[in-house]
């Protein structure tokens, strides 16, 4: 069942011109990040002579205030933020996942309260929450994972409860209860596989969103740390520099944007294709 | 009976979120009373230091003062200016208010016409563009998009100001306020006007597939009328509910939009507070951004019943 819709999506996804587009974008990120040690240069080497050097062939995106190869911290930059994405998306998904179909298949009380507290959560701005938490907790790229992963799960949770309330009258769901399934089989049986499809999508869609999270932290000083880099601090570092080093500025934001916009691009067409394929 | 059963709902939710925030903020490490500590003190003086502050008691104890002076109506004094924290509320919310009202009015000007016109021109290039234009205004992190606005307006064309929300001199010049919250402005609307496109063109395909669509072409109505008078009255109501939704965005764009471009709002007096652990102005915000949203929520809610009668059932 899994192995079957995966494949149907690949199919379909390799017939779309933007899909391919996003995902070879993601792959070369993911790449560049995963072979940063190859670049000849020390990410956090401070080099004062050399600082504020414009794009050159020594250094194509130039150096930062201290000297360091802009291009080298940059491509260290894209491993915290698809780290962040990736690993924060996984809580976030697992936990919405597991709250929402045990909501939505045992209804009741706890249904009621867990709903309660997801609409409370929804009301507190996250951002907020995020910015004191980080603000209180040692900040790292650990706390940042966590603290995103776990504020955003209630939108899952959500979508996940609304498919499980419908699915569990199905007639098939109803036999496999009649023949003394287990409650937790006939979920991760006969339940999960059906809404796999929407998890997909609100989870391609959830790493876009923590890494702009993550870089508006980072921004104003509350994710990553010095001297780590990462796209969100380093436009930080550059902000008071537009005027004379617009370069600073320009990369690391591209990269922000080509990535997130990947992920939203991709998690849309998912979207389409699992949509044609219900009606 | 429904308005006032939502209206009773939103006190309890905010009395938790209340006991939440204080709860968050007591549980960290650190506290404003380090702000006062030199080493040199002996005990008695970081005792006397956080008595004036009021943190020597029980964090519960805390928190029913905070619950008694609030019903009072005083939100307590500054922890790093002491000044009253009504006093800054006073002075920066018109502000940050003003903003999200003009970012969202933009926002639905522009959207309106553009989404309508998409979704009657479905799949052609016109179509397409705007819809990976949207992508993008989704995408793009505010804060990004402010510095680059920046560069280009402010350093580059030299058209509009930095930063700042006055000329020195011209306080009380309307129009210089405006001419300094052109950019903030944009920077807020942008992933607003992307959601509100999007979400009004899928309304409209959606539209102009119902049968009373083909009932009125055969009547001979233009595709303008048709658009203009049934298309739109039928979108307006889910609009509503995104405008609800929207709020959180447009508090997140706040709080970003004020830093960089250095406008005296709530937003920027939130980060600071954080920054400082100032207690009081912390919850105060918190407060203020919760009930904006479940007020927010609320309204979306209230005038979606009162358009649909049907939604008082469920």
């Amino acid at each position: 069942m899994y192995l079957r819709l995966i494949k149907d999506i690949k199919q379909k996804l390799a017939k779309k011109k933007s899909a391919k587009i996003a995902i070879l974008i993601i792959s070369i990120f993911a790449m560049a990040s995963i072979l940063a040690f190859l670049s000849p240069y020390d990410p956090n080497l401070i080099q004062i002579k050399d600082r504020l050097k414009t794009p050159s062939l020594k250094h194509i995106f130039g150096t930062d205030l201290m000297g360091r190869d802009y291009f080298t911290r940059i491509l260290y930059g894209g491993r915290v933020s698809l780290n962040v994405g990736f690993l924060s998306m996984i809580i976030s998904t697992t936990l919405g996942t597991f709250i929402g179909a045990i909501c939505g298949y045992y209804e009741g009380i706890l249904d009621s309260v867990i709903m309660r507290i997801v609409d409370i959560l929804m009301c507190v701005p996250s951002f907020f929450i995020i910015l004191v938490l980080n603000a209180y907790l040692e900040p790292s790229m650990t706390t940042i994972i966590f603290v995103i992963g776990f504020l955003g799960w209630m939108g899952t949770a959500r979508i996940v409860r609304a498919e499980t309330l419908t699915l569990k009258n199905r007639e098939y769901v109803l036999y496999a209860k009649n023949l003394g399934m287990k409650d937790l089989k006939i979920i991760k049986k006969h339940i999960l596989p059906s809404i796999l499809p929407v998890i997909l999508v609100v989870a391609t869609m959830s790493i876009a969103g923590a890494i702009l999270t993550e870089s508006a932290l980072s921004f104003l000083g509350m994710g990553i740390q010095a001297p780590s880099a990462s796209w969100g601090s380093m436009l930080s570092k550059a902000q008071k520099y537009i005027g004379s080093d617009p370069y600073l500025c320009i990369f690391p934001g591209f990269a922000i944007l080509m990535t997130v916009l990947s992920f939203n691009i991709l998690g849309d067409i998912i979207g389409q294709i699992m949509d044609k394929r219900r009606s | 009976m429904y308005i006032l059963r939502r209206i009773l709902q939103a006190i309890p939710m905010l009395l938790i979120i209340s006991i939440l925030s204080f709860a968050l903020m007591h549980l960290a490490p650190g506290d404003p009373a380090s702000a006062y500590i030199t080493p040199k003190m002996n005990v008695e003086q970081v005792l006397k230091i956080k008595k004036k502050l009021g943190l020597d008691e029980p964090v519960y104890v805390q928190y029913f003062k905070w619950v008694k002076n609030i019903a009072r109506g005083d939100l307590g004094f500054s922890m790093t200016n002491y000044r009253p924290v009504s006093t800054l509320i006073k002075e920066r919310l018109p502000l940050t208010l003003k903003l999200m009202g003009a970012a969202m009015l933009i926002s639905l000007i522009i959207s309106f016409p553009i989404g309508l016109y998409t979704g009657y021109k479905k799949n052609k290039s016109v179509d397409k563009s705007v819809t990976l234009l949207s992508y993008i205004g989704i995408s793009i992190p505010a804060f990004w998009l402010a510095m680059m606005l920046i560069y280009f307006f402010s350093y580059k064309l030299k058209w509009l100001p930095i930063m700042g929300i006055h000329t020195l001199g011209k306080e009380d010049s309307f129009l210089d306020a405006v001419w300094h919250s052109l950019l903030p402005i944009t920077v807020l609307s942008i992933y607003n006007i992307a959601i509100y496109t999007r979400y009004i063109r899928t309304s409209t395909i959606s539209q102009m597939n119902e049968p009373y669509i083909l009932t009125e072409t055969a009547y001979g109505f233009s595709k303008l009328k048709i658009l203009m008078k049934y298309v739109l009255r039928n979108i307006l109501l889910p609009i509503i509910t995104i405008l609800g939704m929207s709020l959180q965005n447009l508090v997140g764009g706040a709080f970003i939009t004020e830093t960089i471009f250095a406008l005296p709002g709530m937003g920027r007096l939130g980060v600071g507070a954080i920054f400082s652990y100032d207690y009081p102005v912390i919850m105060a915000t918190t407060m203020l951004i919760a009930i904006l949203l479940i007020f927010g929520n609320l309204m979306a809610d209230i005038l979606y019943s009162i358009i649909d009668p049907r939604i008082e059932r469920r």
